[in-house]
């Protein structure tokens, strides 16, 4: 009962917490919304026995990227958006295919059969801590994803540095 | 002990509202947090993947997919500055230089 308890709590707050992120005309707002929500998936990870991927998100997601994004915005001057309409003319029509998006996947959730299960057996996660097992599969079967991801970072800071970058006229 | 179906329904509700932002709202920074929305419904049904089917591979893939929203964060907002500082506006309707 109280694990559906909690899951109802977050499911509720992590919907509510989206909606209020793209409604919102002030793009400050939304970012301040979006926080909030990160920190309750954040502990929605945790009650999934994550607690590594509850640590980044808050430090990734809610530390670095969110925090670049109020950047943009306080960087931006947005005045005149303030007084142009929140949504588009047509948005019953993006509305239409959100909600036939959520019911063809909610229509195939019905018919999911899980396949068979890992050897990480809750147990075992809980014995040898998640964030060691994370480490041995990461730096053992997945080394080589894990360098291109390497790279990836690398060519998004010169990128970043690059398209930022003022260019002097000479 | 919850369904795992629950979760995989979460999942599909926040990224029905990422998309539904993505294509009405106009504010190109609000139309990428809808982006970032949808990528987080879909690490919330990999973590629990993860967890209901004992396996450690979804856990790993949201690594990456963490990886690659930080990358695509610091891109996305530079071409956006890059934008602002060509237009003077956050509206993507009036970015239309490169049509025809």
């Amino acid at each position: 009962m109280l694990p559906k308890l909690f899951f109802g709590y977050f499911a509720v707050a992590i919907t509510a917490l989206s909606l209020l992120v793209v409604t919102r005309r002030n793009p400050v707002h939304s970012v301040m919304w979006m926080l909030l929500m990160f920190f309750n998936l954040a502990s929605m990870y945790l009650f999934l026995n994550a607690e590594f991927i509850a640590a980044i998100q808050v430090i990734v997601y809610a530390g670095a990227i969110l925090v670049l994004f109020l950047f943009v915005v306080l960087l931006l001057n947005l005045r005149e958006e303030l007084q142009t309409n929140r949504f588009i003319r047509a948005w019953p029509a993006g509305l239409v295919i959100a909600l036939a998006l959520l019911a063809s996947i909610f229509f195939s959730i019905s018919s999911f059969v899980p396949g068979i299960s890992g050897r990480y057996t809750n147990d075992y996660v809980q014995k040898e801590t998640f964030t060691k097992v994370l480490g041995q599969v990461l730096y053992t079967e997945y080394l080589f994803p894990f360098e291109i991801a390497s790279v990836i970072l690398l060519i998004s800071i010169i990128g970043a540095i690059v398209l930022a970058k003022k260019r002097t006229r000479s | 002990m919850v369904p795992l179906n629950w979760y995989l329904m979460l999942s599909a509700v926040v990224f029905s509202i990422g998309v539904f932002g993505f294509l009405t709202r106009r504010n190109i920074i609000i139309m990428f947090m809808s982006l970032e929305l949808m990528l987080n419904a879909v690490n919330i049904s990999l973590v629990s993947f993860s967890h209901y089917l004992q396996d450690m591979r979804g856990v790993i893939l949201v690594f990456f997919i963490v990886t690659v929203a930080a990358a695509e964060a610091a891109i996305g907002l530079a071409i956006i500055i890059a934008l602002f500082r060509n237009k003077t506006t956050a509206n993507v309707d009036e970015m239309n230089e490169m049509k025809g």
